[in-house]
């Protein structure tokens, strides 16, 4: 006799907690070939406000903690994602309909991107950062700071490569992140957010919420505590546009990271290509600090 | 005691020549004088000439030249030829340094002290600093190398404003052409003058046609050049209220911008400070151009176990102020640019007296005729008051307390602005701390106020996004992405 599997029930990953969605609604996903796959919660307005208050509770200790340290923490994600490969090769190739192998080397192109940013941690400030030479008796320096909250369309369709490279940059200098994941495809995320939780990544430093992007994205682009904002996600969604976003981010002249657009169509990137330092240098200040020198 | 009493030394008007009307500088040359309107000097109201209100079709004449500038000569120069136009034109800028000294004083009401010292040489530091950017930029760490060369946008439309005029024009223009764009400037409506003067430097430089063009007019004509289809990217510095609107207006396009807006900075004196050196950081934080400066400290935290002996060796200092004719090398205080402006200061002292704070000025005699607004301090300010958390852009310090330095760290960070902030204390612990926890672009510890071209400038929050000067200051003039026309490749703004 065969054994009836247990299934995972998938809810919003919220300040280090799994909760559902306060609206309690809920939508159906289903695979690449249309089977029913499960129901996640379908985040609100006041999810987005839930997960922001999260993120801005986390963003000081978080971008205190040592580079050193942010960065063995994103390394253990690589670790904890490794250790959980087979169940994200499933969930990857049933989202978006790739084979095994397809799937396979998504998931491992993923951890190797973190690993990629976990490295860049302790970094960063030596490459974008410098003494400067100032005509004066000054001591001059100019370093890299964290934006502060973050909020990150992640894409639509790289439903774990494309969102981890997405969040990894943000985090890696120190922001906080509140992410919307792929709304078709978000079990991979859903999933992601209980590796962050087992990965010494403080709570609240990523917040993840399934939902309709098109619905929730204006409130998290308008929200007055939110720093920045990454629009990759934009691209694939119908009934959101993509300038009205970045038109209610300038409420609060949030820093936008623009969609990639061709042919005045907004597409998602190649994710396989060498990410650059763009992601990083998006979300990051720079802070200049004078101080004369003297006997 | 005897007193010495100042005689008047006021430098010469007679170095330069100001025309009675002047054209737009367009394509190398300068437009027939049309629609004009005065420019006056605000030390005394009087005209000193009339300038053009360029309107749309002048903003098209001059995009279009700035576009014919880049697809050509200028596009098709090497940047080490670039870079000895930037030279030629920083070695014009310091010949010509009184004649500009001396013009920025007429038209802007700040002292000839500051625009002698501070603002003609930073000036010309700039474009000596660019110049020699322009054949290193692959070395400047904007791209990975081997990678793609950085890139220049193409025609850069830049904003200035009236509290720095021919500064604000070179930490725009100099990156600009460093890196091979080519730009249409629009100085503010009350200080069109060294903008214009400025263009008769490019032409002596001999500098292609259409590489800078200077508009001059009010908001409609920045507004028409920020929102031209052919413009690639804004650089504007200004208010965050026009910040926003141009953040609005590009939204959903391919333009990029750097905006450099307001402030509302901390200065923060611990009681362990060097109190004498504090005092005149303090008084440079805020008085320095009469206050007129979007990084300005002018909200002055003070331990409150040293307030009553900071505020009492503050308004010592501050009676030994000279307040007066610019153009005399002994002030140290002139004119407020503008009567709007003048306006503005004096309502928001007024509300701060009517929330509860108290008012100080030391004795001056204010001329009679002009814009004029004495060194003033508002003690017992609350954290709540208008006067701590409205830009005042005038020569007005709001004075508070704290006790402890968390407390001190939250009070600086409490503000939607996010420019600048000073520290004064003697612990080097405490100073690194400090500038770790405040959120602001630019922090001075035991200092304030200090510029170089050097040195990247530019806000947190609303004050603003994108550095100017420094290596950090060039990102904003180039792109990486393919050279595609109708592609951004995840570029920010």
């Amino acid at each position: 006799m065969s054994r009836l599997d247990v299934r995972k029930t998938y809810k919003l990953y919220i300040g280090g907690a799994f909760p559902r969605s306060e609206s309690g609604r809920s939508y159906e996903v289903v695979s690449a070939s249309g089977e029913f796959l499960a129901n996640v919660s379908m985040g609100s307005r006041k999810d987005v406000r839930d997960a922001v208050g999260a993120a801005r509770s986390a963003q000081r200790g978080w971008a205190a903690a040592t580079a050193y340290n942010r960065g063995q923490v994103l390394y253990r994600v690589a670790e904890i994602l490794e250790g959980r490969r087979g169940q994200f090769v499933d969930e990857v190739a049933a989202a978006e309909g790739l084979t095994p192998r397809g799937a396979a080397a998504s998931v491992e192109a993923a951890i190797d991107r973190l690993v990629w940013y976990a490295g860049w941690t302790d970094k960063v400030a030596q490459v974008l950062g410098n003494l400067n030479p100032v005509a004066g008796p000054f001591f001059n320096v100019s370093v890299p700071e964290p934006t502060g909250v973050v909020g990150v369309l992640a894409p639509q369709g790289s439903s774990l490569l494309g969102l981890v490279s997405v969040v990894a940059p943000v985090i890696a200098t120190g922001n906080t992140a509140v992410v919307l994941s792929s709304a078709d495809r978000p079990l991979p995320a859903v999933t992601l957010g209980e590796v962050f939780a087992t990965s010494d990544l403080p709570g609240g430093v990523v917040n993840i919420i399934t939902a309709r992007t098109a619905e929730v994205a204006p409130w998290l682009a308008s929200h007055r505590d939110v720093n920045a904002i990454d629009l990759t996600g934009a691209a694939g969604v119908d009934d959101l546009v993509w300038g009205e976003l970045e038109a209610a981010a300038a409420d609060n002249l949030k820093r936008v990271l623009r969609p990639t657009v061709a042919g005045n169509v907004a597409v998602e990137p190649d994710w396989s290509a060498d990410p650059g330092l763009g992601r990083l240098r998006a979300f990051l200040e720079t802070k200049t600090v004078w101080h004369p020198k003297g006997i | 005691m005897p007193t010495f009493e100042y005689a008047p030394a006021p430098e010469s008007r007679a170095v330069v020549t100001i025309e009675k009307s002047y054209g737009l500088f367009i394509d190398g040359t300068f437009t027939r004088p049309k629609a004009l309107f005065d420019t006056i000097n605000p030390a005394d109201e009087s005209v000193l000439a009339q300038v053009t209100q360029a309107g749309p079709r002048d903003v098209d004449k001059a995009v279009a030249a700035a576009r014919r500038a880049f697809d050509g000569e200028w596009g098709a120069l090497s940047g080490a030829e670039r870079g000895k136009y930037l030279f030629r034109i920083a070695r014009i800028l310091q010949e010509r340094a009184r004649e500009f000294a001396v013009l920025e004083t007429l038209d802007n009401g700040k002292p000839i002290k500051e625009t002698r010292d501070v603002d003609v040489p930073v000036a010309a530091a700039h474009f000596f600093y660019h110049a020699g950017w322009a054949d290193k930029l692959e070395h400047a760490g904007l791209t990975p190398s081997g990678g793609p060369l950085p890139r220049p946008h193409g025609v850069v439309a830049q904003v200035i404003p009236w509290n720095f005029p021919l500064l604000m024009l070179a930490w725009k223009i100099a990156p600009a052409l460093a890196t091979g764009n080519t730009v249409v400037l629009k100085p503010a409506e009350t200080t069109p003058l060294s903008a214009l003067l400025f263009a008769q430097v490019c032409q002596q430089a001999g500098l292609p046609a259409g590489v800078v063009n200077i508009l001059t007019g009010d908001g409609r004509t920045g507004q028409a050049l920020v929102e031209h289809p052919d413009v690639d990217k804004i650089a504007f510095t200004g208010s965050t209220e026009v910040g926003k609107a141009i953040a609005r207006s590009i939204a959903g396009t391919t333009k990029k911008a750097t905006l450099e807006l307001g402030g509302k900075a901390a200065n923060v004196v611990f009681d362990d400070a060097p109190i004498d050196q504090a005092i005149e950081g303090i008084v440079n934080g805020i008085f320095f151009n009469q206050g007129q400066v979007c990084c300005a400290g002018s909200r002055l935290l003070v331990q409150e176990n040293v307030h009553d002996q900071v505020v009492a060796k503050l308004k010592r200092r501050l009676e030994t102020l000279r307040v007066g004719d610019p153009l005399d090398k002994n002030s140290d205080l002139g004119a407020i640019n503008s009567r709007a402006q003048l306006e503005r200061i004096t309502r928001l002292v007024d509300i701060g007296v009517a929330q509860g704070a108290q008012r100080w000025s030391p004795e001056c005699s204010l001329p009679a005729t002009g814009f004029w607004f004495p060194p003033t301090v508002l003690t017992g300010v609350a954290q709540t008051h208008r006067v701590a958390t409205e830009e005042i852009f005038g020569p007005v310090l709001s004075v508070l307390t704290f006790r402890t330095p968390a407390e001190a760290v939250a009070k600086a960070n409490n503000t939607p602005y996010g420019l600048s902030a000073g520290v004064w204390t003697e612990k080097g612990s405490r100073i690194l701390w400090m500038a770790d926890q405040l959120k602001a672009g630019v922090v001075w510890a035991n200092t304030f106020n200090r510029f170089d071209p050097t040195s990247p400038f530019g806000g947190y929050k609303e004050s603003g996004y994108g550095r100017e000067g420094g290596r950090q200051g060039l990102a904003a003039y180039v792109t990486t992405s393919p050279r595609t026309p109708s592609s951004t490749t995840g570029d920010t703004r």
